[in-house]
């Protein structure tokens, strides 16, 4: 992480930072079940911009963290981010080329994976969610990709890093 | 995983953690402290008197409450001398503001800026101004998250306060919904009957307001009554919340400013 060519990385930082923040922010209560995965969506530009910068280490390490601030079991986002972005470094080549509404559908399989996981955790510990909003995320996070990905795309060639 | 579902041996990890995640949270605090902040101090002169007057009113009112309410304290004190049995012990309160950050949706938690420096303990009781909004589950350096008792997995042994049928309250994942399960069909609960704490299980002192019935209804297919309550708290709109030490556990006595609770 700390070789040479390596520059900028406090551009990544932030990016999380200011996920974990959005993941936190109060929101409304109808609005709340919609809230976008936005750690994992960075999490994937990241590993699909710069898969040898960011990969399964951030993934799990971005993951305890939202653990954590989540209240959930220390482990559950972990496995699950970790799992993403493994996926999402395995395939960087291929999804980079995709035009954006093909990107946003992979996206919608990524975080849907990760919300997968999640649930699958959840039910070993009898903590079922008891409605089908649960998987609402997925989609708010894939309409929100190509805004994102137009973002995290300039503001990654704006300050050279890689 | 199963490490942390289990055994527990990761609390102090996760406390680190999240003592290291506080100012994050701080920040993602603002725009609800800011908003807080503005409503305070941009009502008008006029609001502000109303608000005052209001208030004094209600001091009014619950200081004449609490003349007879000592009155009763005493008798009752008396009445259980008679009986020798021990006396209540008066139980030490802390008041914690919520932190408005939103955790997972499908549970009911909240986050309250009081930690183990206050002496906060897992497994504490929280109340609100109206009754029993949950208790603590993880503590860290500054902050603790509090299970609501709307949360699925939370339930609470209360009684019915007009009968004295000991049931228990649990949780179902909307906000204003309670489930009293496994009361047969000729048991004494009726709509709009108060459920207080009972104190079995030693975690929540007894005689604080759970809930109210809201509904009670026959179902002649099953064996049990089906019974939803509202929670007595008011769980979605309270800033304030009152951490109770019950029982053993004692506040550290440089703990803010404990005051005694009747």
């Amino acid at each position: 992480m700390t070789l040479i060519r390596h520059q900028n990385g406090w551009v990544i930082v932030l990016s999380f930072v200011l996920a974990l923040i959005l993941t936190m922010l109060p929101l409304p209560d109808w609005a709340e079940l919609g809230r976008p995965e936005w750690v994992a969506l960075v999490l994937i530009y990241w590993c699909l911009a710069l898969p040898e910068r960011v990969g399964v280490g951030v993934g799990w390490l971005m993951g305890i963290l939202l653990d954590v601030s989540r209240g959930a079991l220390l482990g559950q986002h972990a496995l699950s981010l970790a799992l993403v972005a493994y996926v999402a470094a395995l395939f960087h080549q291929r999804v980079r080329v995709y035009p954006l509404w093909q990107q946003s559908l992979t996206i919608l399989m990524l975080v849907a994976l990760h919300q997968m996981l999640g649930l699958w955790i959840r039910g070993f510990i009898d903590q079922l969610p008891n409605s089908w909003l649960y998987w609402l995320p997925s989609f708010t996070s894939m309409l929100l990709w190509p805004w994102l990905y137009l973002i995290l795309r300039d503001l990654r060639r704006k300050f050279r890093v890689s | 995983m199963t490490v942390d579902h289990r055994q527990h041996h990761l609390e102090e990890i996760r406390a680190w953690i999240a003592l290291g995640l506080y100012p994050i949270q701080y920040v993602a605090a603002l725009p609800g402290r800011v908003g807080a902040w503005a409503s305070e101090s941009l009502a008008s002169r006029g609001a502000l008197i109303k608000e005052n007057r209001q208030l004094r009113e209600e001091q009014l009112l619950l200081e004449a409450r609490l003349q007879r309410f000592n009155t009763i304290l005493a008798e009752n004190q008396r009445l259980r001398q008679l009986f020798h049995s021990s006396a209540r012990v008066s139980e030490r309160v802390l008041i914690g503001e919520l932190i408005s950050v939103d955790l997972d949706p499908f549970r009911h938690l909240v986050t309250i800026n009081k930690g183990t420096q206050d002496g906060v303990y897992v497994s504490q009781p929280v109340l609100d101004a109206e009754g029993v909004m949950g208790q603590v589950i993880r503590t860290t350096y500054n902050t603790n998250t509090t299970m609501l008792i709307t949360d699925p997995a939370h339930a609470v042994p209360a009684e019915v306060n007009r009968s004295g049928l000991r049931v228990i309250v649990l949780g179902t994942g909307e906000s204003h919904r309670l489930e009293i399960p496994h009361i047969p069909a000729n048991a004494d609960i009726e709509k709009g009957d108060l459920l207080i704490t009972s104190g079995l299980g030693g975690q929540f002192p007894p005689g604080y307001p759970v809930a109210n019935v809201t509904s009670v209804a026959r179902d002649p297919a099953e064996p049990f009554l089906v019974i939803t309550a509202e929670p007595a708290a008011r769980l979605e709109r309270t800033r304030e919340a009152l951490l109770i030490w019950a029982g053993d556990h004692r506040p550290p006595t440089e703990a803010g400013d404990p005051e005694v609770a009747p």
